[in-house]
C-alpha cells in the first residue's frame, strides 16, 4: 500500500471521490440511455406540447377553461386546483385535529373516548379507501337534480354538488372591504390599548365582543351607506343542471372532507403529545393563579404545547398536500388527474409531465416548510 | 400504485438494455407473451368468474401467443387502464396493446407506437337513463357527461359540443368500472364511450332497461392492436396474425374444419395461409405452421366475434362495419401471397 493511502483521512476523501464519480457516472447512464431509447422508438419529446391545444373539458376549474385552451393552461388549472384543496384541508383539519387533540385529553370520559375512537378509526384506514367511501357516501345519499334539497329557494344539495349563490360585486362596493379593513386595524389598536390598560390598572376588557360588534356593524354600515352595492346571483335549475351561483362538486367536497378528516387524526395526535408534554407545574402554577380551565388552556397551556407540537403538524401538512394527488380515484381535476394523467396521455410525453410534475410538488413542499420552518423559528421560547 | 406502475414504466423507459428489436426473441425466450388489456370490458377484455381471461381483444392476444409460441394460452395478461397503456407498451412492460384503442395519427407517429390492422370499427355514441326523456345527442345541450379520462372519446366530445354550439361539463375517471359507477348512480346525464363499450356497459348496470343509446355516432374509432416503434419484424407478425384470421374467415376455415382444409383445399392461397406451400410464416420469422395453429387454437375472426360480442352473447352486436368485404362490411385483408 503506498505510503499515502495509509493515512485515515487521505482515504475518507477517496472513499468520497470515487463514491461521487460512480454516482454522477450512474446519472449520466441513465440519462444517455433515456435520450438512446427515445430516439430509437421515435417518441416525441421537448416541452412544445406545452403550447398545444389540449381538447379536453375539465371539470371545475378557477381560471377560465375551454377544450382549445393549451396544456400549459390545464397544469395552471390543475395546480391551482391543487393548491385550493390543500389550503382548505389545511384549515380544516387543523381546526378538527385543535378541537380532537385537546378532547383527547378531556377528563371527561365520554368526550374523551369519543376523540380516541375517532383518532384510532380515521388514522387506521388507508387514505385512499376513506376518499371513495366519502364520494360513494356523497353520491349515494343525495338526490338528484330535478329532486334535491331546497334551503329556503337559496341553497340547492343534490348529487351533483352544493349550489350557492355567489355574491356579485357592484360599484362602491370598495367601501366594505375598507370597513372591513378599518374594523380589523380598529381591533388590533384596541387589543394592544387593552392590553396596556389591563398591564396598568389590572382592569380587563371585553376585546372579543367589541371587536365582533365592529367587524359586524362597519361593513353592515357601509353597505347601507353605499346604496347596497352586492347582489346574489341565486342558482335556479336550467334544463340537467342548476346553473349560476357557486358549485362546489361531490368531487371536490369528498376530497376535502377525506383529506381533512384523516389529517386531522395525526394534526390531533401532534397537539396531544405538545400538551402532554407542558410540564404539569405549568397547569398548576395557573390553577394558583385562580385562571379558569379556558383560560389555562388559552394563554398558558396551547401557546407551550403548539411550540412542540409545530415540527410533527408541518409534516402533516406536507402528507396531505401529497395526499391530494390521490384524487386521480374520484376525478377531482388536481394536477395529477389532469396533468400527469390526462394530458400525459394525450401527449403520451411522460417523461417531461412527470419531471414538471415532480418538481412542481417538490417546489410546492420547500416553500410550504420553508414559510412553517420560519413560523417555527419565530415562535420558538427565545432564551435570553 | 397506478402511480407507482406509471413511475416504474418511465423508470424502465430509462434503464432498459440498449438492445431493443428482438421483440421476438424476448417472448421466446421468456416463453410467455405479455399483452396489455383492459381492466375490464365485457366482450372486449374481461376475466370470467375463474379467472380466465375472456374477449375480442383477449383472443387476439391468443391468436399472436399461439402463432409466435406454439400455444394460445402462454399469455400474460396485463391489465391497464387509458392512462397507462402508452406507457406500458414504450417501456416495454407488455410485448403487444390489445386494448380497445383507436388508432389515431398522432398515437401512430408521436407516441412511438404502430398500429397492426383494425380489430373492431367503432364509434363513439351516447347512453343515457330512459327518463332524461332524450331522443338525440344533439338535445343534450348543458349536460354533465362521464368518460373515461385519456381516451379518443375525451376529445372528440369537446370537438362534438363545440362544432354544435352546445355546453357540457365533463367528469373524467380512471377507469371504465369508475365511469359506471358514477353514471349509475346519478353523477352525470350522459355516460359516452365507444358504441360497443356502451352496449358492454349496459350490461354491467343493475337495471340496463332503464337506459338507452342514443342514434348518434360521431366519431370514427377504428380499435387496434399496437406494438412499438423500431421493431419491424415483430410489427410484422402483429399484423399478419390479424389478416391470417380475417382471410380464414373470407375462405370459410374455422377452427373446426382447419385441418381439412390443410388436408385437402386446393385453393393455393388457403395452401399458403396454412403452409401447405410457400414461405408465408418463413417471411415473418416463425414456423411454417404458424397461422394454421392459430386458427386450429383461436378461430377465424367470425368465430371470435360471435363468441365474444355476436348475437348469442349479452352484447348482441351486430357484424355492421365488421363485416367482410364482399359481405357488407369493411373488413379487409391483403392477400396471402
Amino acid at each position: 500500500m503506498p505510503a499515502f493511502l495509509r493515512d485515515e483521512k487521505i482515504r475518507g476523501i477517496l472513499y468520497q471521490i470515487i463514491a461521487i464519480v460512480g454516482f454522477v457516472a450512474f446519472l449520466f447512464y441513465i440519462a444517455q440511455n433515456t435520450a438512446h431509447n427515445i430516439e430509437q422508438r421515435g417518441i416525441k419529446t421537448g416541452f412544445d406540447f406545452l403550447h398545444a391545444t389540449a381538447g379536453f373539458d375539465i371539470t371545475e376549474s378557477p381560471i377560465p377553461f375551454t377544450p382549445q385552451s393549451t396544456h400549459l393552461r390545464v397544469f395552471e388549472v390543475g395546480l391551482l386546483n391543487t393548491l385550493i384543496v390543500s389550503f382548505w384541508g389545511i384549515v380544516f383539519s387543523s381546526l378538527i385535529g385543535l378541537v380532537i387533540g385537546v378532547w383527547r385529553l378531556s377528563p371527561n370520559w365520554l368526550i374523551n373516548r369519543i376523540a380516541a375512537a375517532y383518532i384510532e378509526t380515521f388514522r387506521n384506514i388507508p387514505v385512499l379507501l376513506q376518499i371513495l367511501f366519502w364520494y360513494n357516501v356523497v353520491l349515494a345519499t343525495l338526490p338528484s337534480a330535478r329532486h334535491s334539497i331546497n334551503l329556503f329557494d337559496t341553497i340547492f344539495i343534490n348529487n351533483r354538488g352544493f349550489f350557492m349563490p355567489k355574491l356579485i360585486l357592484h360599484d362602491g362596493s370598495w367601501m366594505i372591504g375598507a370597513a372591513i379593513l378599518a374594523a380589523i386595524a380598529a381591533i388590533v389598536w384596541i387589543r394592544h390599548w387593552a392590553r396596556k390598560r389591563q398591564e396598568r390598572t389590572g382592569e380587563q376588557f371585553p376585546v372579543f365582543l367589541t371587536g365582533l360588534a365592529l367587524l359586524v356593524l362597519l361593513p353592515l354600515l357601509a353597505y347601507l351607506l353605499a346604496g347596497r352595492p352586492i347582489t346574489a346571483v341565486y342558482p335556479e335549475l336550467h334544463g340537467f343542471n342548476f346553473r349560476g351561483g357557486k358549485t362546489f362538486t361531490p368531487e371536490f367536497l369528498a376530497l376535502l372532507f377525506a383529506l381533512s378528516i384523516y389529517t386531522a387524526t395525526f394534526i390531533a395526535e401532534a397537539i396531544r403529545s405538545g400538551i402532554e408534554a407542558v410540564p404539569k407545574g405549568q397547569k398548576e402554577a395557573a390553577t394558583s393563579l385562580g385562571l379558569s380551565p379556558l383560560q389555562q388552556l388559552r394563554f398558558v397551556v396551547l401557546p407551550q404545547a403548539v411550540r412542540i407540537a409545530i415540527p410533527s403538524i408541518i409534516n402533516q401538512y406536507l402528507n396531505l398536500i401529497k395526499n391530494s394527488s390521490l384524487a386521480a380515484a374520484i376525478g377531482y381535476p388536481e394536477l395529477v388527474t389532469i396533468f400527469a394523467g390526462t394530458s400525459l396521455n394525450q401527449t403520451g410525453q411522460a417523461l417531461e409531465i412527470l419531471l414538471i410534475t415532480m418538481l412542481t410538488y417538490l417546489l410546492i413542499s420547500l416553500i410550504v416548510s420553508l414559510i412553517l420552518n420560519w413560523f417555527n423559528a419565530k415562535m420558538k421560547i427565545k432564551e435570553r | 400504485m397506478k402511480k407507482f406502475l406509471k413511475l416504474s414504466a418511465v423508470a424502465a423507459l430509462a434503464t432498459a438494455t440498449l438492445a431493443m428489436a428482438g421483440t421476438l426473441d424476448d417472448v421466446k425466450k421468456a416463453g410467455v407473451l405479455k399483452c396489455g388489456v383492459n381492466t375490464g370490458l365485457p366482450g372486449f377484455s374481461e376475466a370470467d368468474s375463474k379467472g380466465t381471461w375472456r374477449g375480442l381483444d383477449v383472443d387476439y392476444c391468443r391468436a399472436l401467443a399461439a402463432a409466435v409460441l406454439g400455444d394460445a394460452s402462454k399469455v400474460k395478461y396485463v391489465p391497464l387502464n387509458a392512462k397507462e397503456r402508452f406507457t406500458a407498451l414504450q417501456s416495454g412492460e407488455i410485448d403487444v396493446l390489445s386494448r380497445n384503442t383507436t388508432n389515431t395519427e398522432t398515437r401512430d407517429t408521436a407516441l412511438g407506437i404502430n398500429f397492426a390492422g383494425v380489430m373492431y370499427y367503432d364509434g363513439q355514441g351516447f347512453m343515457v337513463p330512459k327518463s332524461l326523456g332524450v331522443k338525440s345527442a344533439l338535445e343534450l345541450d348543458g349536460a354533465t357527461v362521464c368518460i373515461q379520462a385519456g381516451t379518443t372519446t375525451e376529445l372528440n366530445l369537446a370537438d362534438y359540443f363545440r362544432s354544435h354550439k352546445m355546453k357540457f361539463k365533463a367528469i373524467t375517471f380512471d377507469t371504465n368500472d369508475q365511469v359506471t359507477k358514477a353514471f349509475e348512480a346519478g353523477r352525470c346525464d350522459v355516460l359516452t364511450t365507444d358504441a360497443s363499450g356502451l352496449y358492454a356497459t349496459r350490461t354491467k348496470l343493475a337495471n340496463p332497461d332503464k337506459y338507452v343509446v342514443l342514434p348518434e355516432i360521431i366519431s370514427k374509432e377504428p380499435l387496434a392492436p399496437a406494438v412499438r416503434h423500431g421493431d419491424d419484424q415483430w410489427f410484422d407478425i402483429a399484423k399478419w396474425v390479424r389478416n391470417a384470421l380475417v382471410t380464414a374467415e373470407e375462405k370459410g376455415i374455422t377452427s373446426a374444419n382447419v385441418d381439412e382444409a390443410k388436408a385437402k383445399s386446393t385453393d393455393p392461397e388457403v395452401k399458403r395461409l396454412l403452409g401447405v406451400e410457400g414461405d408465408m410464416c418463413k417471411n415473418i420469422g416463425l414456423d411454417k405452421e404458424c397461422f394454421y395453429r392459430v386458427i386450429k387454437q383461436v378461430g377465424n375472426y367470425g368465430e371470435i366475434f360471435e363468441r365474444n360480442v355476436g348475437k348469442n352473447t349479452p352484447l348482441k352486436i351486430k357484424r355492421g362495419l365488421n363485416q367482410l368485404w364482399n359481405k357488407g362490411g369493411i373488413l379487409y385483408s391483403p392477400p396471402f401471397r
